[in-house]
């Protein structure tokens, strides 16, 4: 039963050109508030340009994008951040140099002021979720590849935000981390709108309410995981037109 | 590293600075005159450097055009004591200002470029300044420069051309460049700044506007560069385009390279290292800037995080 309400995030008619090609083509797009929302579809389908834009990482060709009820379209990026949404990188993108502590601290100490405690409470409680709370000290850059993609997971949780998008965050963990991730995501569903882009199809069928599915910059299809599951034109998009 | 000391890494950090503070005045009773000569010049030239790794050591952004800066402060000081006949202090004043409005606007246009583009741009910016001062050669006297006499060199009654004067005088500027330094390492905006230098996206996207913290690391860099530029001029008595040159500009990037880039000290250790590295080959060959040169090529490739670098690396890991 579809409820009309003014959706959490909602993209209206956004196209990104590079050059001479379109990466995203005229997408409409929108989640409800609390939803966790997988975006999949082929290498090159325009996902992370999509997500690009509606965290303002790539400015929009055309278009308009509503975070909250307010028009974000010309806000920049660490402005929209601010507003309550945070982005994980596809690629994992941390401080190397600095220890797991001050790579949080630096994610959230502009939420709390001059309130240090509140700021070392989120720091260990944000580790914690993501079971990296005994690594604390240590060089970001020491960790292996899956445990840094969880603390750039640990970064965007410490910013309470309304909005969470990760860039397939899963790409690299093992199969144990895959298991905390998933259970993870679905903790925090309640409290926040996710966004995901995912290859994991175990994954996607774990914790998405929605998918969107994007193939060439445009909207294949969005439904449930059984209405995608069975969607003639999703497998045609993943396996070719010959083997469908 | 991880248990918990009873002192705080920048408390700690801030002792140690403090002594090398207190060293530095009990030098001046001990230093022969040369070598107290020296050690004011250097002490000046390193807030210079100092200025300079707010930027590039801090910040992550390679300026080529610092000299500029340091220009803007020492014909900002010179020029109106002598054409004006200003005392010091408002000369010191008109310094400073002269130095954030040339740093702000410079930053503003040069901060539309990064990576090598703004090391070019930065070049670029510092030759016009090194041609203007030139092309007004009627009252900057270009090359050659002007003097400040001894007499109109006197603040708050104390003649900066008495080397006890000049050395104390050196030492505060030097304390406070040093001090403000560790202070801003160690605020939220300084951290911030670091964030840049380390992953300058990956700031953006957790939300801070890295444009205006790297913006106003230019004015920083910038107006304490203008700083020393202006203590030099005032301190030694001497204004010329010399100092505007790209020579100049490339100097501070030696000192802190060599002295350890982002650490609060390295400006300082660098200055001294270098001064003394042409000073002493000076005195048996006169291809000194040969093994100035074959010096600092051992040193980048054997301790390439500097001096202090690595001795932080090493040793004291808790220094700012």
């Amino acid at each position: 039963m579809a409820i009309m309400t003014t959706p959490h995030i909602s993209a209206d008619g956004i196209s990104r050109h590079f050059g001479g090609l379109v990466a995203v083509d005229q997408v409409d797009f929108a989640v409800p508030r609390g939803e966790i929302r997988a975006i999949i579809g082929p290498n090159g389908a325009g996902k992370s340009t999509f997500v690009g834009m509606l965290c303002g990482r790539i400015p929009v060709s055309a278009g308009r994008i509503m975070f909250d009820g307010k028009d974000v379209t010309a806000l920049p990026a660490h402005k929209r951040i601010r507003q309550g949404i945070a982005y994980t990188f596809q690629i994992t993108s941390i401080y190397g140099r600095l220890s797991l502590k001050d790579n949080v601290r630096l994610a959230t100490s502009w939420r709390w002021g001059n309130d240090e405690q509140a700021i070392q409470n989120t720091i260990e409680e944000s580790l914690e979720k993501v079971g990296l709370a005994d690594r604390m000290d240590q060089m970001a850059g020491d960790l292996s590849y899956g445990h840094q993609r969880l603390l750039e997971i640990a970064m965007g949780i410490s910013q309470h935000p309304q909005l969470l998008i990760l860039d397939e965050p899963t790409q690299g963990l093992a199969d144990s981390e895959i298991a905390g991730f998933v259970k993870l995501i679905r903790e925090l569903g309640g409290d926040m709108t996710i966004l995901l882009i995912e290859h994991n199809m175990n994954v996607v069928m774990d914790t998405a309410d929605q998918i969107t599915v994007l193939n060439l910059g445009k909207v294949l299809a969005t439904g449930t995981p059984a209405d995608i599951r069975g969607n003639r034109d999703v497998q045609i998009a993943y396996l070719g037109e010959t083997h469908a | 590293m991880i248990e918990k000391t009873g002192m705080t890494d920048a408390r700690k950090s801030l002792y140690f600075h403090l002594g090398l503070i207190g060293a530095l005045f009990i030098l001046q009773f001990i230093l022969p005159a040369y070598h107290h000569g020296n050690l004011a010049r250097i002490m000046v030239l390193a807030c210079y450097a100092m200025g300079y790794n707010i930027l590039f050591g801090y910040t992550g952004l390679l300026s080529l055009g610092h000299a500029m800066f340091f220009a803007a402060g020492m014909y900002g000081m010179g020029l109106p004591m002598v054409h004006l006949g200003w005392t010091p202090e408002p000369a010191l004043i008109s310094a400073i200002v002269v130095g954030v409005v040339v740093s702000a606007g410079i930053g503003f246009l040069a901060l539309r470029t990064s990576g090598v583009s703004f090391m070019i741009v930065t070049l670029m910016f510092a030759q016009a300044g090194f041609l203007t001062i030139l092309y007004f050669g009627e009252w900057t006297r270009g090359d050659e420069g002007f003097v400040i006499k001894q007499a109109e060199r006197v603040m708050a009654g104390f003649d900066l051309s008495q080397p006890t004067n000049r050395y104390n005088a050196a030492l505060i500027l030097f304390s406070i460049c040093l001090l403000l330094t560790i202070r801003l390492v160690h605020s939220r905006f300084g951290r911030v700044m670091i964030a840049i230098r380390e992953n300058e996206e990956r700031t953006h996207m957790l939300g801070y506007d890295v444009h205006f913290h790297k913006w106003m690391a230019v004015i920083m860099s910038g107006t304490m560069a203008a700083l020393a530029g202006a203590a030099y001029a005032l301190l030694f008595g001497y204004a010329g385009a010399t100092f505007a040159s790209v020579q100049y500009s490339i100097f501070p990037l030696l000192w802190v390279l060599l002295g350890g880039a982002g650490t609060a000290l390295g400006p300082f250790i660098g200055t001294l290292f270098m001064f003394y590295l042409i000073d002493l080959s000076s005195s048996f060959t006169t291809a000194y800037m040969l093994i100035a040169g074959l010096a600092l090529v051992l040193l980048t490739l054997f301790l390439p995080q500097g001096l202090v670098g690595e001795f932080r690396r090493k040793v004291v890991p808790w220094l700012s």
